[in-house]
């Protein structure tokens, strides 16, 4: 190789480039840089203003040529992937989940050395999709995105599922991936094969934006740009590539490089006449109804629905996509009869409208009804509107509206709430008061409805039920600040816990994709761990045995978490459609247990955790042994660790 | 353990019902019925125990056989429907049986955790 005479040259102009131009925006610390002799402080960003001192350190170096000169095997000047990292560290990225992979070798490195792992932290995974869902736990958690790093082509292939997830429930992963896109420089053999001419291709369908960045300076632009998509409601899932040579190769240019200030813009809201009209149909309404899926991702959400559901005395539904109500309000309610009654119906960031006025009958005629009176007046508020693709059907069925406001729910409610305040007049506030007290009488036979069915749903069999199990674990979480990172089992712990923090459930999957609620409780769990929190999961088995090295992450990553491995060893639901299969079709019923059911041998979940570090108890098959088992559990969960406690349980 | 249905339940539920229904079980086996419950699947939606979730609850007090019978036979809901072809007569009156056979549900009121919960 020709020996380089620039590769001095180009230091200097860096430093002093910087120096002269100044930064537009970067990040780290002033005290950090390399010093010549190769005595190196602290970590410094690749592209900043240094230290008066450091410059002239820097560019007074005469004589001594860089070892990077003329060795092939030396990088000459800083890498681009360390300022790479310098643009992540600006968007106050805390962790990278990713599985290692030859074509992010060069971030890699860059996070653990240059960035001594520190903000982000790469979270070692055992797949991509455990990876990407883990991000996906962890947004819903922590409010702010993290990176999911996927290998080139196959690794992002892994991811899909997880991305589709995250696409579905509105879940701004940011993935990026390694890319060799210059046949001239790859290597042959596997990067070759894992490397594509457009990699977001197989993704595209459900992201909401992506790049494949030819530069450093592109790279800064179209992560920060990614970042402020990705965060603008509705939120959604990103891919930026990155190319191995930008990656690994000296930076050629530094002192062009500018990180650009990143800016979230504020969410859409409402428009105010439209909102106006809203209110008054709600506060004219004699059975109003709140369907609420997806809004609160902070407690001001819940604050927000509260005050507009108190304000109307109007049920409200929530659908869990997110903690949106408090379970224990009198005007929280569970399943269709509301809707059946009202004469408004006001859908918050609704996946599935048509599903919720409408019935549908999985038999041979596919039947279907309205589940509303004629005349009831639906009103829509959501960020679904906003932003849509064609090819994946996750919008749902196309249902009729009165009002439709393309607009961010949460953030339009206060809107709502003040403009409902002004409506409310004297004879309608009667009327509203009337109401609420008949909520208060419905809310107490509620809960005692919730006591007998729990007690007639199998409460002393073996195997045990879901309601033994969940309110077993209820005494022991209560007097802490809990959290439910796993499946909602039933819908039970809504009857029996008192959920009102919007952290305490994040809702599931979003795409139903099979091999989530394990990564996602774990990522949902670390943003748990940062607040002291205690987070519990209830865990499908057939899930876990997805993508079971999540456990490892856990127990590597020290993320403490209760474990409840809901096993009815089945996958059930398949189960359940294969029984409806032989039945219209009048054949052999003893079969559809065949690769439906998890059994023949059974799994030991207890044995499987403590293979991978993690805390194994059980198998627990009756309820009498359920209490001690648990209290044992959540013992080791405070001291900080995982745990996972196997309970046989009935199908559901 | 058998149990011998009363013939006489069929005719105080109506003709309605017990019209498109077969004749009263006759006698019920409840191992039988244990099995057969497993084996065509009526746990998938209703426990173990018969008690629901996600179907309905039917034990341990199940419709009168007439009804029960009918509705397992010509289910037009969620419900599959269970003819003959799958789900003989004899074993339809064997899971009636098994069902039947179901001790009654604690009183909520004495279970000391369930006063717990919900608050």
């Amino acid at each position: 190789m020709k020996k380089s005479s620039t590769n001095k040259v180009d230091r200097r102009k860096f430093l002093a480039g910087v120096a002269v131009a100044g930064a537009a925006a970067v990040t780290g610390e002033a005290k950090a840089a390399i010093l010549p002799g190769g005595k190196d402080t602290a970590r410094a960003p690749a592209a900043r203003r240094p230290s008066t001192v450091l410059a002239q350190a820097e560019v007074s170096t005469p004589s001594v040529p860089s070892p990077a000169d003329g060795n092939p095997n030396l990088t000459k000047g800083r890498p681009g992937s360390d300022f790479m990292l310098d643009v992540i560290k600006s968007l106050d990225i805390d962790y990278v989940f990713t599985n290692p992979a030859s074509s992010c070798r060069g971030l890699h490195d860059s996070i653990i050395t240059y960035g001594d792992n520190k903000k982000p932290e790469l979270m070692t995974c055992m797949h991509e999709e455990s990876a990407t869902a883990m991000a996906h736990g962890y947004f819903k958690v922590a409010g702010k995105p993290a990176i999911a790093l996927c290998h080139g082509t196959v690794g992002l292939q892994h991811a899909t599922m997880g991305i589709y997830n995250a696409w579905c429930d509105r879940a701004p992963v940011i993935l990026m991936t390694g890319n060799s896109g210059d046949s001239a420089t790859r290597r042959p053999g596997v990067p070759t094969t894992h490397s594509v001419q457009d990699p977001a291709a197989m993704v595209r369908d459900i992201l909401k934006w992506d790049d494949q960045p030819a530069s450093l300076q592109h790279f800064a632009e179209s992560l920060v740009r990614a970042y402020r998509i990705a965060m603008t409601p509705p939120h959604e899932p990103v891919l930026i590539v990155l190319d191995t040579d930008l990656q690994e190769q000296g930076i050629k240019n530094p002192a062009a490089l500018r990180i650009p200030k990143s800016s979230v813009p504020a969410p859409p809201m409402g428009e105010t006449n439209a909102v106006r009209e809203v209110a008054r149909l709600l506060v004219a309404a004699d059975n109003p109804v709140i369907v609420a899926d997806r809004v609160a991702r902070s407690q001001a959400g819940v604050k927000s629905l509260v005050e507009l559901a108190e304000a109307v005395n109007a049920t409200v539904i929530d659908q869990g996509g997110r903690m949106n109500f408090p379970n224990m309000h009198p005007l929280y309610a569970r399943g269709s009869a509301a809707v059946s009654r009202a004469d408004v119906i006001l859908g918050l960031e609704l996946t599935d409208f048509f599903g919720t006025v409408n019935e549908f009958i999985d038999n041979t005629e596919a039947e279907q009804s309205s589940r509303i009176k004629a005349g009831t007046k639906l009103v829509s508020i959501g960020s679904g509107d906003v932003f849509i693709h064609s090819n994946y059907q996750d919008f749902q069925r196309y249902q009729a509206v009165d009002i439709a406001i393309a607009a961010d729910a949460q953030a339009t409610l206060p809107s709502l709430v003040e403009a409902v305040r002004k409506e409310i007049t004297p004879a309608r506030k009667a009327v509203i008061e009337k109401r609420g007290q008949a909520a208060q009488a419905a809310y107490a036979q509620a809960k005692d409805r919730m006591r007998a069915d729990a007690a007639a749903a199998a409460w002393d069999a073996s195997p045990v039920s879901s309601a033994r199990l969940v309110a077993e674990l209820w005494p022991l979480i209560r007097t802490e600040d809990w959290a439910l990172v796993g499946r909602a089992l039933g819908g039970w712990p809504q009857r029996m816990w008192n959920f009102d923090k919007h952290y305490q459930h994040i809702g599931g999957s979003g795409g139903a994709g099979v091999g989530y609620n394990l990564p996602s409780a774990v990522g949902a769990a670390l943003a748990h761990k940062e607040h002291g929190r205690f987070a519990v999961n209830i865990q499908p088995d057939g899930d876990c045995m997805y993508a079971p090295g999540a456990i490892w992450t856990s127990a590597h990553h020290k993320i403490p978490m209760l474990t409840v491995m809901n096993n009815n060893r089945a996958y059930h639901q398949e189960v359940m459609h294969l029984q409806r299969m032989a039945t219209w079709r009048q054949r052999n019923m003893d079969r559809w247990h065949i690769a439906t059911t998890i059994r023949e041998p059974y799994v030991s979940f207890a044995k499987l955790a403590d293979a991978m570090g993690v805390a194994g108890i059980g198998p627990i098959e009756s309820p009498a042994d359920l209490a001690p088992a648990l209290k044992r559990g959540v013992d080791i969960v405070k001291k900080g660790e995982p745990v996972i406690i196997d309970v046989v349980m009935q199908p559901r | 353990m058998k149990i011998v249905l009363p013939a006489l339940l069929a005719v105080a539920l109506g003709a309605s019902a017990a019209a498109a229904a077969p004749a009263p079980a006759p006698q019920g086996d409840v191992a039988r019925g244990k099995a057969a419950f497993l084996r065509v699947g009526c746990y998938t939606c209703h426990g173990y125990e018969g008690q629901g979730v996600p179907g309905k609850k039917i034990a341990p007090n199940p419709l009168a056989y007439p009804a029960f019978a009918n509705f397992v036979r010509t289910s037009p809901g969620e419900m599959p429907t269970f003819t003959p072809k799958v789900l003989p007569d004899q074993d339809l009156a064997d899971i009636y049986a098994y069902l039947r056979s179901k001790p009654a549900s604690p009183n909520p009121a004495m279970i000391p955790l369930l006063q717990e919960v919900g608050r």
